[in-house]
């Protein structure tokens, strides 16, 4: 049986930035996955927003790692090559709004974030595109947009750098007390852990409920979003929301880190049994553009190029970030809704200090960095020329949408979590996050990788198991139905 | 840095066309193609059905591109880059683009011709609602899976769309042993051809259903079904009438949009109706020396009209490279009461016949088409039947021209 | 029987019919509609498309150099199917003669290559 010192159970932001923050540590770590990738659940589809922070109740959790992780973007993002933009939000209000926007100000205050009580003219100098009806807003220069999912590998890709494991499509089917740790069981084999972290998400409940562990009700709400064409960028330039209500923060239009254009989301509670569905519903949408409407009308809705849904799990109204009381060296981060994304980072930090302090263990004296991945898009002339003088593939677009040349495929199949579906090759890069949604290279990403992992077409999968793409070979089943 | 009186972006059958046009008429060329060989799109269209008009019998896809193949790589006349991507083009025609063997290229272009095609629209681009799970796909991604990689997507078939490509998919995979159950088609019409209807449906007993469309989908890593609804004349589905029908695949096939990105944030005038350029007779759009033809101009039904259309364009392209294509003032094409567009949408004044390209906005029986020109009639044509799937043209006299000409339909 | 026509866009509803020997095509807008309906009654026939497979992988497309009659169509799918190409082959190449009996000729459309 293979002993680590830790073993994280969860491969989301959360997951992987305590996976990082740990290999910062002399310990022998390990992620637990049950996905064929990181970032599969609501670290693949949230609004990628870094709150500034005033939103949250002082003295929460959530207003303390919001404002500690939201400080930490500039520097983790450079760090990690992660796309991020700190473009500032706005609360959008109607006349009448402002005794509301003065609440959110004052928490801000509180809060200890940057924040500023605007007028229609400085709206907008902003926002041209604003509502007319918009009068005051809640102006957060702070507040940026980030790639939620690249944020996620390259947390895990940087922790494995430094020597953390990561095991994917490994689902954790036991665990139990054992010699001073834990026995943890999956459906592929058995460890021993000094300490765990219950960082499972929506499925937190279950991990918890396996060791024995109680958990408070948890709530799911899902989400729709519409992802818009990067030909329309520049019809929104910072994070637009409304006035927040019962339900959260409301239905926001934002720039993406990458380019693209948000809406969303919505909130609807479902049974924790549909928390990991992710089905889009018409309903749903209609109440996107609805929202969208009150607050940038000039949205082009002849330019999405994808729809997609999330789920939020949350536990009552903060986060809870605490080592059980029943079992020692078993730590839960249960409900880490919004703002967990902006969170995320502090909160490794937070939990590998506990852990280490548990364990004591010894810091490394400096951590690997994460080398940068080759964007063409991105390089200069000269250097897209060394590169392809150096490796051809570089040269050869599979992607033409988003440009995304077979190296960097390459790459990406063969980075240190490595991807293996199409669907994680596509976080990765890009390819087919443009304009045609793969219409064009999925095929021949999908001939990449059946060469790059050596099995046939037949087995290239989207993501998780069972989503083979096209599963049969043609003449095979003639007949046979 | 090379240069070439005539570039061509993209090496599918409308720049082939438009290589052989230029080429003919003295220019050099050269083609730029983002695959590994020459011919596009019709390299997965094994089907029959192409060439009767411009060549007079009925060939394969793969045999229409492999003639027109043959003559563009008969002398080494024309210099074809293969997995050359063009990354951008500049108003005085520099084309910079890259490829793994020749690197970043930049070629100084006499004149451009814009072949680049079309590409499908995606269940995102129709907001299609439920799950994401493997088994959605265009039709043409199932298409080159099955033709080119020999890859079968599913056994259980929903087709959204009566495109073309979706009524050629439903024989395909049916012909692979899928049962394809339903093709459902939001309009009260199909965009394809009669001929595929009856050819790839009927033969196959495969059901067609009109005002209906696909409201959502299920499953989780595969998928499991899709739910159809009626829908009303505002195209808005009757969910009270909602059915569930188990397949493994859908495959749309939601209409073909003109693959004009290297365009944004260019001074090329676009028509919001074709989305592709706005040209004249010789296929020139508003930037001198940059044409356009093929499916990046307006979406073809036929591929014969394709490289007619783009044979035009490279020889004219040529003719602006020598400083020989006749300007002049032009006159606008303007469509209306049953036309939804006309192109070229600008000609200009003088001399021969110009072929205007149209299609209509619904089916239409007994109609007469009709070119004015200010109060007077230039060119009538009774027609037997009409449909918005079906390209139509008309020639009118030049000489006729004296000013802005309309194109309509009356009883 | 019932069927549609496909000589132009207008797609008139064919009725044919065959009384006492004699065949009556109605619902036909124009000659070449009767002349459409009387084939596909007697003796409807298809060009039929598709791939064989090579020994070693890969696809080559193909097709019957002839139209073959329409209830045929499914014996040549299933000959298709058990086919395995082994040898390299260039269009117009005739690979198969007669296949499964036909009358046709099974023509590459495209070049393969042997993996």
């Amino acid at each position: 049986m293979e002993r680590f010192d830790v073993i994280v159970i969860g491969g989301g932001v959360v997951g992987t930035a305590v996976l990082r923050s740990l290999a910062a540590y002399k310990a022998k770590v390990l992620l637990l996955e049950k996905s064929s990738d990181v970032a599969t659940g609501a670290s693949r589809a949230n609004s990628g927003i870094v709150h500034a922070g005033y939103d949250a109740e002082t003295g929460t959790k959530k207003a303390y790692f919001n404002v500690k992780g939201a400080a930490m973007f500039p520097s983790l993002t450079r760090e990690l090559h992660v796309p991020y933009r700190m473009v500032g939000s706005l609360v959008a209000a109607k006349e009448g709004g402002l005794p509301a926007i003065k609440a959110l100000y004052e928490r801000g205050v509180n809060n200890g974030v940057k924040v500023e009580i605007i007028e229609r003219e400085k709206i907008e100098a902003l926002e041209p595109n604003i509502a007319p009806d918009i009068k005051y807003a809640l102006y957060a220069p702070e507040a940026g947009v980030v790639s939620p999912y690249k944020l996620t590998i390259a947390q895990a890709d940087h922790a494995v750098v430094n020597g953390a494991e990561i095991r994917l499509e490994e689902k954790v089917v036991g665990i139990s007390e054992s010699a001073g740790g834990y026995l943890v069981v999956t459906d592929k084999a058995e460890y021993h852990a000094s300490y765990v972290v219950n960082a499972a998400g929506a499925g937190a409940v279950e991990i918890n409920a396996l060791l024995g562990e109680s958990t408070p009700e948890m709530k799911h709400a899902v989400g729709d979003y519409y992802i818009l064409d990067s030909k329309a960028a520049g019809v929104v330039n910072t994070v637009v929301f409304p006035l927040p209500d019962e339900k959260g923060k409301g239905i926001l239009v934002a720039p993406t880190a990458d380019g693209n254009v948000i809406l969303g989301p919505t909130s609807r509670v479902v049974p924790h049994d549909e928390a990991e569905i992710n089905a889009v519903t018409r309903e749903g949408l209609a109440l996107v553009r609805e929202g969208v409407g009150k607050l940038i009308p000039k949205v082009d809705m002849r330019s999405v190029i994808r729809v997609y849904a999330g789920t939020r799990t949350a536990v009552g109204g903060d986060f809870i970030i605490e080592e059980s009381c029943k079992f020692k060296n078993y730590f839960m981060l249960l409900g880490i809704c919004s703002p967990g994304l902006t969170s995320a980072p502090a909160i490794g930090e937070y939990v590998a200090e506990k852990v280490s302090a548990a364990l004591h263990l010894q810091k490394k004296e400096a951590m690997r960095p994460l080398p940068p991945r080759f964007r063409l898009t991105e390089a200069s002339d000269e250097d897209i020329k060394a590169k392809i003088a150096l490796d051809p593939s570089y040269g050869r677009i599979v992607c033409r949408c988003e440009k995304v040349t077979e190296g960097e495929i390459l790459s990406a199949i063969h980075s240190p979590l490595p991807a293996h579906t199409v669907d994680a090759v596509k976080r990765r890069v890009r390819a087919g996050m443009g304009r045609c949604q793969g219409g064009f290279c999925r095929p021949r990403v999908m001939e990449i990788l059946s060469r790059e992992l050596s099995i046939p077409l037949s087995e290239v999968r989207l993501g998780d198991k069972g989503s083979e793409i096209a599963p049969y070979e043609v003449k095979d089943g003639y007949g046979k139905i | 840095m090379e240069r070439f009186d005539v570039v061509i972006i993209g090496g599918g059958p409308a720049g082939m066309a438009a290589a052989l046009g230029a080429r003919e008429s003295g220019a050099s060329v050269a083609i730029l193609e983002r695959d590994d060989r020459l011919g596009g799109i019709l390299n997965q269209c094994i089907h029959n059905g192409f060439g009767l008009h411009y060549f007079g019998e009925e060939l394969t896809g793969p045999e229409y591109a492999k003639r027109f193949r043959d003559q563009v790589t008969k002398d080494g006349g024309i210099k074809v880059f293969l997995e050359a991507m063009v990354l951008s083009l500049t108003e005085d025609r520099l084309v910079r683009a890259i490829s793994p063997t020749a690197g970043l290229l930049e070629i100084e272009a006499g004149s451009v011709v814009l072949a680049m095609g079309c590409r499908e629209r995606s269940a995102g681009a129709i907001a299609l609602a439920g799950t994401r799970p493997a088994g959605i796909y265009t039709a043409g991604m199932a298409q080159r899976l099955s033709n080119i990689d020999g890859y079968l997507v599913g056994k259980e078939v929903v087709i959204l769309g009566s495109g073309d490509i979706g009524l050629i998919m439903a024989r395909r995979m049916t012909s692979e042993g899928a049962k394809v159950k339903l093709v459902a088609e939001i309009m009260p019409f199909s965009s394809g051809l009669k001929r595929n209807i009856v050819q790839c449906l009927n033969d196959y007993d495969i059901p067609l259903r009109y005002s209906t469309t696909v409201t959502r989908v299920a499953g989780e890593g595969r998928l499991v079904g899709v739910y159809v609804a009626p829908v009303d004349d505002k195209m808005v589905p009757d969910l009270s009438r909602e059915e569930y029908i188990p397949c493994d695949t859908l495959l749309l096939s939601v209409g073909l949009i003109p693959e004009n990105d290297l365009l944004n944030g260019s001074k090329v005038e676009m028509s919001r109706v074709t989305s592709g350029a706005v040209v004249d007779e010789y296929r020139q759009t508003s930037v001198p020396g940059v044409f356009s033809a093929g499916n990046v101009l307006h979406v073809h039904d036929l591929v014969d009209n394709v490289s007619e259309e783009a044979f035009v364009a490279g020889r004219s392209a040529a003719g602006f490279a020598r400083g020989e294509l006749s300007g002049g003032d032009t006159v606008n094409v303007l469509p209306s009461q049953g036309v939804r567009y006309a192109l070229p949408q600008r000609i200009h004044k003088g001399e021969g016949k110009i072929k205007i390209y149209f299609r209509v906005d619904k089916v239409y029986q007994g109609r007469t088409v009709v070119v004015k020109c200010g109060e007077e009639v230039i060119r009538k044509k009774k027609t037997l039947v009409m449909a918005p799937g079906e390209m139509q043209n008309i020639e009118i006299d030049a000489s006729l021209v004296t000013g802005d000409v309309s194109i309509y339909t009356e009883e | 029987m019932n069927t549609t026509c496909i000589m132009c866009p207008m797609g008139c509803s064919l009725t044919i019919e065959e009384i006492g020997g004699a065949i009556t095509v109605k619902g036909n807008g124009c000659p070449r509609g009767e002349k459409y309906g009387r084939a596909e009654y007697t003796h409807p026939e298809r060009v039929v498309t598709t791939l064989l497979k090579g020994a070693f992988g890969g696809v080559v497309s193909v097709k019957t150099d002839r139209p073959i009659p329409k209830d045929k169509i499914g014996d040549l799918l299933a000959w298709a199917a058990s086919y395995r190409l082994e040898r390299a082959v260039s269009t117009g190449d005739v690979i198969e003669e007669n296949a499964a009996d036909t009358g046709a000729n099974i023509v590459a459309t495209s070049d393969f290559i042997m993996k």
